[in-house]
């Protein structure tokens, strides 16, 4: 009995380290021990519930990223699409914002980011043109426009009412000092999507065959799948996240700004990339993306903390995702070549 | 009988190229019938128009379970109950073996949301079926090739099949799992269930068949009950020509001369061990066994990819050990490899380029820079020596048949001047006219002198090509032959024997 228990036990770490995820999460923890031994101010709930809201614009472009990387593809223009759901919203805010609602207000930047998304899905359909081209394209087009038409002006000063979000909380504690913190509606906000992410991508017949696109488009279509509609969904939602990303942005800063956003594509695929989606498609996880993510926030937190001039930071980010992308590719090949030695014998 | 499928005046021209001309087609519910022809005869055309992913010119009719189609999808072909099975397998690398069974099925019910459990019983009952076991939960992409092929076929067997179509299904399987599967399509004719099998291993084809249609350039030769037909009669159809098999001989005895190649107890521990033989000039020895007995790996393995542990190789009777493909290459060793679509050739490339490409150091002038002049004088040559069908040297390699592809990687080995070539698998997934123009221009190598090491599974193919053959099983080297004083049965009941 006993040793039938331990072999279970066996079993279950054997499976949890051919995991991608389980490598990020220990380089979680290894980065935020030694953070916290440098500078016991990182491991506060105070820090961490505050990395997790200003991480949330990040954690919800990451989740649209997820989808289009599973897809077989990528999306250059998200951070565009923000700017002009961004500006939109803010120009509505500004004019007419007592007949707005957070509710509206994110309908709306979602509804327009659809939108610009849904074009990009039609031209790399019907053109059959690379994603990385498609959206590179629009993103000069679409950010371009908006450059044209806002003339770069910085727009702030949004009613009160939509100001009021950054200090509501799902839960609060007071700190001795008297400081307030807790867990945000905004970090919130992204933890559900996440949830419904992960629902989505796991349990449903869309889900499962955005995978099998991504693994092998031509067979998918041979199965019998509507690629057509798999990439409307792919760039749909993406342009979603992107405009519900805009709503947090503004809602965080309460500014918008032509030159926030974009410039940050990279980041975002660097985030999800690191957490075990292949750029190649056919993989990734929810719970993978929020761990690179994590593992970005703290690597950026943490450098802060421990005083390292911000130079490094990008340094430090890159060293990282060369080691957990190269340690995985290494995984593969290992267990490729135990593979055929079996056949063999 | 009503036909469950029909098809007439089927035809489809693309850009410029005839695939198929006024084509009659029918198959009746139970029927096995199998489709025959060499590469670009149509099948694949014939094929993708019956699963509705190609579209025929007007004029044409469909009629599936007596109903006339029109502009049918893919996914109403599943519906209709007609489910293919792709030779590329068409499997998700990505996905675990339950998933890549029962997906399609899920997708054709139209639910939304997907139950694991349900998944893994649909799986289940599938692999029951045709009585195979799988981990479900291993990804596709880390099994076997001849395990990836059973997922392929359970994944037919999900849904309440009418037609099944299957694309050159046995080339990756062993002996023993090709009579599973042709037990299994003949269970299906029992249940009404029609089959259509392409295949180019003509004895299986007269095995299971009811009827044959033999396709050749485009055009029906006609429909024949198998009764009628033999293996002879059935390759004349498919070319139009009477091919005869002389068994290789040498140009001059081994005896007299210095062995090109000796090995010598070579091992390497999990692979093979204690392989010895030798190859002498103009000589073509056959290498056969089961896939996994060892011999790819050998090959590798005197190709300097895979380093043995222990025995040594002679090269023209000095010891050798070449630590890299570059070192075996240049010392007079060509290898084409098994995969020739992943690992032999640069699909998106150029013909021309891809002949160049092992060569590429020889073909530079004085400034060392690339001679456009050689270059296209080398390519000539060796299109012109090995009969290379293209529209010109500049197609991409991918817009060739199976057997000119296969034509390309031998004059880019050839183009090295080697001593000795190790060809493994040179016609697998080709049809049997373009194998008989491989063999034709393997023969006149090893005429030329080259001695050749022919890798193949065929047991018919290795015999009548070679003048020797060695077989391997389970990494050793279990008996040799004189290919023309040997049959078919010695070499497979050396095989069956060595299992027991």
């Amino acid at each position: 009995m006993t040793i039938k228990t331990s072999n279970a036990g066996v079993t279950v770490i054997k499976k949890l380290f051919s995991r991608h995820e389980t490598f990020v999460f220990l380089a979680i923890v290894i980065f935020g021990l030694i953070i916290t031994v440098v500078n016991p101010d990182f491991l506060t709930l105070e820090n961490v519930f505050d990395l997790l809201k200003s991480y949330a614009l990040m954690g919800t472009f990451a989740v649209g990223m997820l989808f289009v990387l599973i897809s077989g593809g990528i999306d250059i223009s998200f951070t565009a699409i923000a700017t002009i759901t961004g500006y939109v919203i803010a120009v509505l805010l500004l004019q007419n914002g007592e007949q707005l609602n957070i509710v509206s207000v994110f309908a709306i930047a979602g509804g327009v980011g659809v939108l610009l998304g849904i074009i990009n899905a039609l031209i790399i359909y019907y053109f059959n043109i690379p994603s990385i081209i498609t959206t590179i394209a629009t993103l000069n087009i679409y950010y371009g426009l908006l450059t044209v038409i806002s003339k770069g002006k910085w727009l702030y000063g949004f009613p009160a009412w939509f100001g009021q979000y950054t200090q509501m909380y799902v839960f609060k504690f007071t700190a001795a000092n008297g400081t307030s913190y807790g867990l945000s509606v905004i970090t919130a906000f992204w933890f559900v999507l996440m949830l419904i992410a992960w629902f989505v991508l796991r349990y449903t017949v869309l889900g499962r065959s955005i995978y099998a696109m991504g693994g092998n488009s031509a067979s998918a279509k041979r199965a019998g799948f509507n690629l057509l509609r798999l990439n409307l969904f792919v760039y749909g939602f993406m342009g979603l996240m992107a405009g519900f990303g805009s709503v947090i942005q503004a809602l965080l800063v309460q500014t918008v700004a032509p030159n926030s956003l974009v410039g940050k594509e990279l980041d975002v695929v660097a985030a999800v990339v690191l957490g075990g989606a292949s750029l190649t498609g056919g993989t990734g996880s929810v719970l993978g993306t929020f761990l690179g993510v994590v593992l970005i926030a703290i690597m950026g937190n943490g450098l802060t903390l421990m005083r390292v001039p911000a130079f490094w930071y990008k340094v430090v980010i890159g060293t990282v995702i060369l080691i957990s992308v190269g340690a995985s590719a290494y995984r593969r090949k290992v267990s490729a070549r135990r593979r055929t030695i079996i056949e063999v014998e | 009988m009503e036909p469950f499928l029909s098809l007439s005046n089927v035809s489809k021209h693309y850009a410029g190229v005839t695939a198929l001309k006024q084509v009659d087609f029918e198959i009746n519910p139970g029927e096995i019938h199998c489709l025959v022809g060499e590469n670009g005869s149509g099948k694949s055309t014939l094929i993708k128009i019956i699963s509705g992913t190609v579209h025929p010119d007007p004029g044409a009719e469909i009629k599936i379970a007596g109903e006339v189609v029109h502009g049918a999808q893919a996914i109403d072909a599943i519906h209709k109950g007609i489910q293919i099975i792709y030779q590329d397998l068409s499997l998700f690398p990505n996905l675990t073996v339950a998933e890549n069974i029962a997906l399609s099925q899920v997708v054709a019910s139209r639910s939304h949301v997907v139950r694991w459990k349900t998944l893994d019983r649909i799986a289940r009952e599938a692999m029951a079926r045709i009585k195979v076991h799988l981990p479900l939960d291993a990804l596709v992409g880390e099994i076997s090739l001849a395990e990836q092929q059973l997922v392929a076929i359970c994944r037919a067997f999900t849904s309440d099949v009418r037609l099944l179509i299957m694309d050159e299904p046995t080339a990756s399987l062993t002996r023993k799992e090709v009579d599973a599967l042709l037990s299994v399509v003949q269970e299906m004719q029992a249940r009404d269930i029609a089959t259509i099998f392409v295949s180019h291993k003509l004895d299986e084809v007269l095995r299971v068949a009811d009827r044959v249609t033999v396709l050749r350039d485009g055009h029906k030769v006609g429909t024949y009950p198998s009764g009628e037909l033999n293996d002879e009669k059935l390759t004349q159809l498919m070319t139009g020509k009477t091919v005869t098999y002389v068994p290789y001989t040498p140009p001059q005895s081994p005896e007299t001369q210095e062995p090109v190649l000796e090995v010598r107890d070579l091992s390497k521990r999990g692979y093979f061990k204690n392989v010895s033989f030798q190859l002498y000039p103009g000589e073509i020895v056959g290498l056969t066994g089961l896939l996994g007995s060892g011999r790819t790996e050998l090959a590798l393995a005197l190709f300097g990819v895979h380093q043995p542990d222990s025995g040594e190789t002679l090269f023209k009777g000095r010891p050798v050990r070449f630590r890299s493909i570059l070192e075996a290459m240049r010392n007079g060793l060509g290898y084409v490899p098994e995969d020739r679509l992943t690992q032999g050739l640069v699909m998106n490339q150029a013909v021309g380029k891809n002949i160049t490409l092992t060569i590429l150091d020889s073909l530079r002038n004085s400034a060392k820079l690339l001679d456009p002049r050689k270059v296209q004088e080398s390519i000539q040559r060796w299109v012109k020596d090995l009969a290379i069908k293209v529209p010109s040297v500049e197609s991409p390699v991918q817009t060739l048949s199976g057997g000119n592809q296969q034509r390309v990687v031998l004059a880019k080995w050839i183009a090295t001047n080697p001593k000795v070539l190790i060809l493994d698998g040179p016609t697998i997934g080709i049809d049997i006219a373009a194998k008989f123009a491989i063999h034709e221009i393997i023969r006149e190598l090893a005429h030329r002198g080259l001695a050749i090491l022919l890798i193949s599974d065929e047991i018919p193919e290795v015999l009548q090509n070679t003048n020797r053959l060695l077989v391997m099983h389970k990494g050793y080297v279990a008996g040799e032959f004189v290919s023309s004083q040997t049959s078919v049965k010695d070499v497979q009941e050396l095989i069956d024997h060595q299992d027991q």
